[in-house]
């Protein structure tokens, strides 16, 4: 019997579980899939804890809930992998070995790698909203906060869903106004890019609701240090910024287990064929989500359309079939721009967002880069989609995994 | 679009950048260095040789990785160009604008 592992019950990886267990089955097959952790969370959720928009529970449940029960699910650390000799070897002394193997062990945050981030005001005055904890400690904090400056800060460059930052400075905004004392807040937005996002078009737009909202927007900061003293932030060119309440998202970095198997760049990342996922390295092991180098967002959604392409490969691979240069880096992102409303994004490795209509051209209902409720009322249904379609990987209707330029209101040179 | 600099044409970008590394040569990146306000020193033109290599190995260029190559650190990539460092000497050395991110 052939053994295909999954590192990792994330998104990504439960995403694959799901897919491939239709496909790969039993006498032949043997799908696993190895976490040490035992809860699944929704991780968009995590914008919105802060905010007491949703609650612990609308975000964390248990991670077998969402494995097929045909798939293995092993609850434990991974000591290394041997990718040479195709092995998993396991911290209880166990060893895996397997034929092909999925790597989908994410991405997290590494406040060390910033002098200074994680020292005495750690989650008291200097917090992330990247993980549960920090973003619980923050509700909190904000909870009985009586203002000043609020400092939403970016380390660098890539981190998980790009926008994030930029929703929690507009949802900032709501919930303070909410709380009558917008007036007792100043919001600054700190980014170590030139502008409010990476690509031009959405930066326009997004800058222009930062200034509607009157938050301050500090571009090329490439930070050096947090001064946990004089609560103030200062990049390499000795830029000071100061804080009463620091909101930052540190570097990301893949899974440490990628560094010690020596699978990984200097971020950890694993490098990876962009149209394919199958890894540089390894013609047996292939990479889909946070976890790969691939120059697209580190988001769900990104993920999702990975994995259609991704389960197709991989029974190519199986097939001994070519495989298919398929994965455009397609992301569709919603951006909560507050007061109920938000902009729905749409782009691939070659087209920037631009205006338009979602996902039926012409008709919408969604409207791309344009505010609107029905935007809103679109994010906060995608927790349902997530929790229900999206781990189990059904497929999305009238959503395709390559992106359409159908319905976009393109200009004629805006490909890059 | 296409700019005279230093008696030679190049064709450019929106945000200035070159698009075609071919017509760059030490004279474009002498007057290109003028425009941004610095003054290109032997240290300079190590490290703008330093980033272009990089960039014919397609190897994507980041502060971090810049900070760990041996050429240059971070604090002296400021010192040299300062404010936006990466933004201002790939614009010098004719190279595209790193897409740090996505």
């Amino acid at each position: 019997m052939k053994h295909l592992v999954i590192l990792g019950a994330g998104t990504a990886g439960t995403m694959m579980a799901n897919h491939l267990s239709h496909h790969l089955k039993r006498p032949d097959w043997r799908i696993s899939i190895i976490d040490e952790k035992t809860e699944h969370h929704y991780q968009p959720g995590y914008l919105f804890l802060p905010f007491d928009i949703y609650e612990p529970e609308d975000i964390v449940k248990s991670i077998d809930e969402f494995i097929p029960k045909t798939v293995d699910l092993i609850q434990g650390s991974i000591e290394r992998v041997v990718p040479e000799e195709n092995k998993v070897l396991m911290a209880d002394g166990n060893v895996f070995v397997y034929d092909i193997m999925i790597v989908a062990t994410g991405a997290k945050i590494a406040p060390e790698e910033t002098t200074g981030m994680k020292g005495s005001e750690w989650h008291h005055s200097v917090f992330d909203f990247y993980t549960f904890e920090g973003a619980l400690n923050l509700r909190n904090k904000l909870r009985d906060w009586q203002g000043g400056k609020l400092v939403i800060h970016i380390t660098e460059m890539p981190i998980k869903c790009p926008v994030a930052p930029l929703e929690f400075a507009f949802l900032a905004d709501s919930y303070f106004k909410h709380k009558h004392m917008r007036d007792k807040v100043e919001i600054t937005y700190v980014t170590p890019l030139s502008g409010a996002f990476t690509k031009p078009k959405a930066t326009a737009t997004l800058e222009h609701l930062l200034e509607e909202k009157h938050i301050q927007i500090e571009s090329d900061f490439a930070i050096e240090q947090v001064d946990n003293e004089n609560k103030k932030i200062i990049d390499y060119g000795g830029r000071e910024i100061p804080f009463d309440l620091l909101v930052t998202v540190p570097t990301n970095k893949g899974d440490a287990l990628m560094e010690r198997s020596g699978m990984g760049d200097d971020l950890n990342y694993v490098p990876t064929h962009k149209a394919t996922l199958q890894s540089k390295n390894y013609q047996n092991v292939f990479v889909l989500g946070d976890a790969s180098n691939i120059p697209a967002s580190k988001a769900g959604s990104v993920a999702h359309f990975e994995a259609e392409i991704l389960t197709e490969n991989i029974l190519r691979y199986v097939k001994g079939e070519p495989l298919k240069e398929e994965f455009d880096g397609h992301a569709n992102c919603f951006i909560e721009t507050g007061g109920g409303k938000a902009l729905l994004i749409d782009f691939n490795y070659t087209h920037e967002p631009v205006e338009g209509t979602f996902p039926f051209p012409g008709l919408g209902p969604l409207r791309l880069m344009k505010e609107s409720r029905m935007n809103h009322m679109g994010k906060l249904a995608f927790r349902w989609v997530y929790w229900h379609m999206l781990l189990k990987g059904t497929h999305i209707p009238f959503v395709s995994a390559t992106m359409s330029e159908k319905g976009k209101h393109y200009d004629t040179a805006t490909t890059h | 679009m296409e700019k005279v600099i230093a008696g030679k044409t190049i064709h450019v970008n929106d945000e200035g950048f070159m698009t075609d590394f071919k017509e760059w040569d030490n004279t474009v990146g002498e007057a290109l260095a003028t425009e941004n306000e610095i003054s290109l020193t032997p240290r300079h033109w190590e490290v703008l040789g330093y980033l272009q290599t990089e960039y014919k190995n397609e190897v994507p260029l980041s502060i971090r990785k810049i900070g760990k190559s041996g050429v240059v650190d971070i604090k002296e990539f400021y010192a040299l160009f300062p404010k936006a460092p990466l933004k201002t000497a790939t614009k010098i050395a004719g190279i595209p604008k790193p897409a740090s991110c996505i």
